[in-house]
């Protein structure tokens, strides 16, 4: 079991309840779509399995590690190690050029592979382009950069937050594709949030969240 | 409606409460200190007015003697052929620890003072038989009423506001027996009305030289380029203060930038809106400036003790220690910030009023413009060429401080290209991600900081620059001092007479007595002091000189050469080989120069029979003793003791040196102030640049820790960019405040106080100021990495939510 | 407001105590100073030279000129003593003020000017053997004071003029006693109204040579005015028959003083006593902002005398640190003359 999410609670800081009792576990190479309505709280649901923010109750255990147990800096070194993140925004480091976004992560995790990210480059089309910075690139560009990024650490879970949700019908398909063949490809496992059925139908499993509960 | 569009504009302020509070401490800043510099030199420049007034100095004509005191036979004479001319006795008088001047004239014929009609005037008018004849009256000051009222051997003294301090006014024949000079007379000035033929002054007193009123370097002109001096560094000041001004209204504008265009599309005209936003700036212009005003009277009201000493002690300008509120200071202050105010936000204003209906609203088009603009380096190289080309082709002070400013602007306006040259350099060759990472993001950083680190550097520069001048000077003025001050007693003797007693008796009992002789003889540079010395090995061994020759001394003891001081060789471009005229038909060749950091006046030394020659009865009262060191004390006593001397008539030799190097500190004292005071208004540009960059910052950091980076360590990281640019900047500054240095001594100092002065370098003091501005980059990055380190993982989780 | 001002020392001169002290304060108490006692035995050269025991002294010269141009002129040249203490000393602190006055006076304009100094240096002073009195580059000198040379210079104007006289000096009232109110106040005062004068003008319209005749005045006091007298009216009257009248009233709060000596042409004096001659104003004109009277009717009945005495100009105002009206006067009427007119107080 590589994420093992158990009866996960979590409150907006308004103490409105966004998760409540929520639970799902995810396998090593498998793909999981996350769906619902806009709020429903999937978004915080993944930004909680990349231990970026804390939980109220329940566990959260990643690659064997409860989350509950790890301090600021613990939970920094999970994130560099063990999971990769694509967001929608593909927030990419904008100081950088593409060459270096696509290394930053591995370089971080120690586990950079000059092979693997030339390869990478190629496989995502974005051989041509390392030199640019992240502001000269399109939507769908900067998408195929920040998916490189992920996979480029070789990470054991990647989670994706609608990776295609700023992208055009083409640039959509073609971004799902690559990020669908890349983790089989690493044999990463996948956690995706989209509010796109079409997607979700593409992934081994879908799970839908609702009013903070699995339905 | 426009009640309404107010309202919005200023809603702004409401909720960017430290924005505004920077805002408007930018401008008092930049206005207080500019208003302190100019209150210190009004003041300064008044109390030279006031004296001129009140003592009708620089009026008339004078007739001085070169070569010494005009007996009153002379002006008798003068009088007799028809010449309409009014005696005066100058002298200073040491009252305790303070030295006065007396001016004695012939209240008689003497143009009316204003002193004397105050006294007059006052509900107990003297009586005039008391005013002329013996003991007299002394008119003062009330402060220097108090002082000499422990004094009674002294005449009554009268108390008059119209006087400047440290001046005794009295009639001529009080005055020649309190200074001790009967029968004598310091000068004659030319009263108007002359009759309608007189003789010509060859024909009665042909000793004599007239000097024309307008001929006469006069105390403002003297103190000219102290003030000059001042005024720069207030500009300095005015200008990093400035920096603040337009980073903050930059952002403002640039925060605002969403509501303008609401405001635009709801229909209100982009001219309207940019008289508002004129006006609204013009309202917190006054307000910094008022704030400014507050700052910079008290700031004034500080610095000018140390400014009054200063002219007292390099020029013997009378000035006043305090300072007085003028209306005109008070509204040009205004002006000043509310003209710096516009000037800082004119280019945002501008872009403002350019802005597209429906341009985006976001900060990094702002930015993004500011960026990549090649115009302000080409602006940097050329301001630098400009100043090198200007002082190459013109001399002057003013010239000397253009190259200064051009030199400084420049190179500020090149920072920016130059920092990101070097952090360029630097993200190559790093190999660590978070390093590399650093380093661009630095870079990218660098738009929006380079306005406070181009105030950094222009702080820093002038720190080094000045600094390395004062302490080089210190340093070539205390080898000096000791070079100078070789004997170990100097004696003042109260007269003449008692001088040669005092040096009869001293002679058979120590090694030397040098006799320190000296007339006042006219050049047309100014007034030239005409020493007399006799043969010693104290001065060919130890005698400063900057240019000699060949048997120098030899010559000038033979009678037949001269030496100049730097000054005067300087200002007349005299050097040795040249001939120096003392007397009409009296020259001598110049046989060498020496250093000389007493006073800005034209000195020469002769030999002892030179100068009876040239000013005979030259006074004979002061005495340097050479004595075995350890004897110096004891001596000292027993002069005091056997000729009844006060202690300050005799003097020891690291007495002297004390006192000197007080007045010397006190010189600078005002310019190390302004110094760090411009360093801590950098300083605060740096933090203000930071906490407006803040709410950029994040967009940038989020992504790295979603990376994998704690919040201790981005904020670590925050802190250390801050001190990273700093430091470069500073290793910037250093050759760039090394440039302003030799500036100051090869160029300033030249045209300002005459002479030039060795460079010596310090790297103490740049590991201290290194020190200092690390510190204060830290400083300014703590408050907003401890805001990051405080950031609730929420606030940075909103940069990736999608509904942004 | 100065210390000049209190030169004529006598002592100050402030408007304000003027009324209460008499005209340039010459009414003020003689404390230490010697007084002009009745019987006095003038001994001459001695007597020209300067009293400084006494508080106030002059040397007081006037003369009608006529120029080769043909015009009247009038030239006054004055040399005043004043003593802040009843001494002299060598050097600057000498108590001894002098003052000098000399004007030019022509139909049509009137040039001014003063010197000061003190005594003690030598810038000014009076020797009585040879006599010279001077101020500056100013003097009047000679062997003896019937024979002077005289110069005076201003801005605009300077003079050089011989003076000679045959006749013996005149003295005034009681054998140069001379009272000068009911109260007994006094002071010494001989005079050498017989000079014919030679010479030239020099003026910034030209030189100008002329001849005429010139008196001079001697006096000395420590306190010739009462405390109630306010200024005086002083005529010194030539006329073409050769004789002269002295005469002056003193104005004061309890009623005018009057004074007189008729000179007849041998120089034989005949002192009048207070009311003998009459002295009336009969006209102002307005002069440095104040009415000045210009033109006079004198009448001594006892020597037939009715005369109207007008100004040659108005304008002889001595715009001078204590001021007063000094100029030349025509006579008219049943005789005909020149002279010279002196007001101070108005």
């Amino acid at each position: 079991m590589l994420l093992r999410i158990d009866q996960i609670q979590k409150s907006y800081p308004g103490g409105r309840p966004v998760l409540r009792d929520v639970s799902l576990t995810l396998d090593q190479g498998e793909t999981l779509a996350l769906t619902g309505e806009s709020g429903c709280g999937k978004s915080t649901l993944l930004n909680l399995a990349a231990a970026l923010d804390s939980f109220d109750g329940g566990e959260i255990t990643l690659d064997g590690v409860p989350l509950s147990t790890l301090d600021d800096s613990g939970r920094a070194d999970l994130r560099r190690h063990r999971v990769s993140l694509v967001f929608q925004q593909f927030n990419l480091i904008p100081s950088l050029t593409v060459e270096q976004n696509l290394s930053f992560h591995a370089r971080l995790a120690g586990c950079h592979d000059t092979g693997w990210s030339t390869h990478l480059a190629d496989r995502l089309g974005l051989s041509d382009l390392l030199a640019r910075y992240p502001e000269n690139l399109s939507g769908g560009q900067q998408q195929r950069v920040a998916i490189g990024r992920a996979m480029a650490a070789r990470p054991k879970l990647l989670l994706a937050d609608e990776p295609t949700g700023n992208l055009d019908e083409t640039a959509s398909a073609n971004v799902l594709d690559l990020m669908l063949a890349l983790v089989a490809e690493t044999g990463a496992a996948l956690l995706l949030v989209t509010h796109s059925q079409d997607i979700a139908a593409r992934l081994d499993r879908c799970v839908h969240l609702s009013g903070g509960h699995i339905t | 409606m426009t009640r309404a569009v107010i309202q919005a504009l200023l809603s702004h302020w409401r909720v960017h409460r430290l924005q505004l509070a920077t805002l408007l401490i930018g401008i008092a800043l930049a206005t207080g200190l500019w208003s302190a510099v100019q209150a210190v030199n009004a003041e300064a420049r008044a109390s030279y007015e006031r004296a001129n007034d009140q003592l009708a100095f620089g009026q008339y004509d004078e007739l001085r003697n070169p070569s010494g005191m005009i007996p009153i036979s002379r002006y008798v004479d003068l009088r007799r052929a028809g010449w309409q001319v009014a005696a005066v006795l100058e002298g200073s008088l040491q009252i305790g620890e303070r030295r006065l001047q007396v001016l004695g004239v012939d209240m008689v014929t003497y143009p009316t003072l204003p002193a004397v009609t105050q006294v007059e005037q006052s509900a107990t008018p003297p009586n005039p038989a008391d005013m002329l004849t013996a003991p007299g009256r002394l008119l003062a000051a009330p402060s220097v009423q108090k002082l000499l009222r422990d004094h009674p051997h002294l005449p009554p003294v009268l108390p008059t506001d119209a006087l400047p301090p440290d001046l005794i006014l009295t009639d001529i024949g009080v005055a020649e027996t309190l200074l001790n000079k009967p029968g004598q007379i310091s000068r004659l000035i030319v009263l108007p009305n002359q009759p309608q033929s007189v003789q010509p002054l060859s024909d009665i007193a042909p000793e004599l030289e007239l000097t024309r009123a307008s001929a006469r370097i006069d105390t403002a002109q003297l103190t000219d380029s102290f003030h000059l001096n001042l005024t720069a560094f207030g500009l300095l000041s005015f200008a990093v203060g400035l920096f603040i001004v337009h980073g903050t209204v930059g952002l403002a504008f640039a925060q605002r930038r969403a509501m303008i265009r609401t405001l635009r599309a709801l229909g209100v005209s982009m001219q309207q809106l940019v008289w508002m936003i004129t006006i609204e700036l013009a309202l917190l212009a006054l307000i910094g400036g008022l704030l400014g005003l507050v700052l910079g009277f008290f700031l004034a009201g500080a610095l000018l003790p140390d400014v009054a000493a200063t002219l007292r002690g390099l020029y013997s300008a009378p000035v006043d220690g305090q300072i007085t509120l003028h209306p005109h200071w008070a509204l040009s202050g205004l002006a000043m910030a509310l003209a710096g105010t516009l000037l800082a936000s004119g280019h945002a204003l501008f872009r403002l009023s350019r802005m597209p209906l429906l341009t985006g609203a976001g900060l990094q088009a702002w930015r993004g413009a500011t960026s990549g603009n090649r115009v302000i380096p080409l602006a940097g190289v050329f301001l630098i060429a400009g100043g090198i080309v200007i002082s190459y082709l013109f001399d002057g002070l003013i010239f000397g401080f253009a190259m200064v400013a051009g030199i400084l602007t420049g190179s500020a306006l090149l920072l920016p290209v130059l920092l990101s040259l070097v952090i360029s350099a630097f993200q190559r060759w790093t190999q660590s991600p978070v390093a590399q990472w650093v380093w661009a993001d630095m870079r990218a950083q660098l738009p929006g900081l380079s306005l406070a680190l181009m105030a950094l550097l222009l702080a820093l520069a002038a720190n080094i620059g000045v600094g390395t001048m004062v302490s080089s000077f210190r340093l070539t003025f205390t080898g000096w001092l000791d070079q100078r001050l070789t004997s170990e007693v100097y004696v003042t003797a109260p007269d003449s007479e008692l001088g040669q007693e005092i040096a009869q008796w001293l002679t058979p009992r120590v090694t030397a007595v040098l006799p320190i002789r000296s007339a006042e003889l006219m050049h047309e540079t100014g007034p030239l002091f005409l020493y007399g010395v006799i043969d010693d090995q104290t001065y060919r061994q130890k005698w400063p000189l900057i240019a000699s020759t060949k048997d120098d001394w030899d010559r000038v003891f033979a009678g037949k050469a001269v030496l100049i001081n730097e000054q005067l060789a300087r200002r007349s471009n005299l050097w040795p080989g040249d001939f120096l005229t003392l007397a009409p038909d009296h020259t001598l060749t110049i046989a060498g120069v020496y250093s000389d950091y007493g006073n800005p006046t034209g000195q020469a030394i002769v030999s002892m029979a030179q100068l009876d020659q040239i000013a005979p009865g030259a006074e004979a009262r002061r005495f340097g003793i050479r004595v075995a060191p350890d004897r110096a004390s004891e001596l000292a006593q027993d002069i005091r003791d056997r000729f009844e001397l006060p202690r300050h008539a005799v003097v020891q030799q690291a007495t002297m040196k004390a006192q000197s190097l007080a007045v010397f500190e006190k010189t600078f004292v005002v310019t190390s102030a302004l110094n760090i005071l411009t360093l801590g208004v950098a300083g605060f540009a740096i933090l203000t640049s930071l906490l407006t960059l803040w709410t950029q910052r994040l967009p940038q950091i989020a992504p790295v820790w979603a990376l994998g980076l704690t919040r201790a360590q981005l904020a670590r990281l925050e802190v250390l960019r801050s001190v990273l640019l700093a430091t470069l900047t500073a290793v910037l500054a250093l050759p760039l405040g090394l440039v302003l240095a030799w500036a100051l001594l090869a160029v300033v100092n030249v045209q300002a106080f005459g002479w030039r002065l060795p460079m010596y370098l310090f790297p103490a003091d740049w590991i201290y100021l290194f020190a200092l501005t690390l510190v204060a980059a830290f400083v300014a990055a703590a408050l907003p990495a401890l805001r990051l380190l405080r950031l609730p993982p929420a606030d940075l989780l909103k940069v990736f939510a999608n509904e942004r | 407001m100065n210390v000049k001002l209190w030169l004529l020392c006598v002592c100050l001169l402030l408007p304000e105590t003027l009324r209460a002290q008499g005209y340039a304060g010459l009414g003020g108490s003689a404390d230490g100073f010697d007084v002009p006692q009745p019987g006095y035995q003038f001994e001459f050269p001695r007597d020209h030279g300067p009293h400084p025991s006494f508080r106030i002294e002059w040397w007081y010269l006037t003369a009608n000129l006529k120029g080769d141009d043909g015009r009247d002129y009038g030239i006054q040249w004055t040399l005043f003593r004043s003593a802040l203490k009843p001494m002299e000393s060598e050097g600057w602190q000498s108590p001894q003020l002098w003052m000098g006055h000399a004007a030019v006076t022509t139909p049509d304009a009137h040039y001014f000017a003063e010197r000061l100094s003190r005594g003690g240096i030598g810038q000014a002073g009076v020797t009585a053997q040879p006599f010279e009195a001077w101020i500056d580059e100013w003097h009047m000198r000679g062997p003896d004071p019937n024979t002077l040379s005289l110069a005076a210079s201003g801005d605009q104007f300077e003079y050089n003029l011989t003076l000679n006289a045959k006749t013996p000096f005149v003295f005034h009232g009681d054998a140069g006693f001379s009272v000068k109110s009911t109260d007994g106040q006094a002071s010494y005062y001989y005079a050498q109204p017989f000079y014919t004068v030679k010479g030239v003008l020099h003026l910034p319209e030209g030189d100008v040579p002329v001849t005429g005749q010139g008196w001079l005045d001697r006096e000395w006091s420590s306190q010739p005015l009462a405390a109630d007298q306010s200024g005086w009216d002083w005529f010194s009257l030539s006329f073409d028959d050769g004789d002269k009248l002295m005469a002056f009233r003193l104005r004061g709060a309890r009623g005018d003083f009057t004074a007189a000596t008729w000179i007849n042409a041998d120089g034989s004096a005949t002192p009048l006593p207070d009311g003998s001659v009459s002295l009336a104003p009969l006209k102002t004109a307005h002069v440095a902002d104040r009415d000045v009277p210009v033109l006079w009717r004198v009448t001594l009945p006892d020597q037939d005398l009715d005369v109207e005495v007008s100004a040659l100009t108005p304008n002889a105002w001595m715009a001078a640190r204590f001021e007063y009206w000094e100029g030349p006067v025509t006579i008219t009427g049943s005789h005909s003359g020149r002279g010279y007119l002196e007001m101070t107080g108005y």
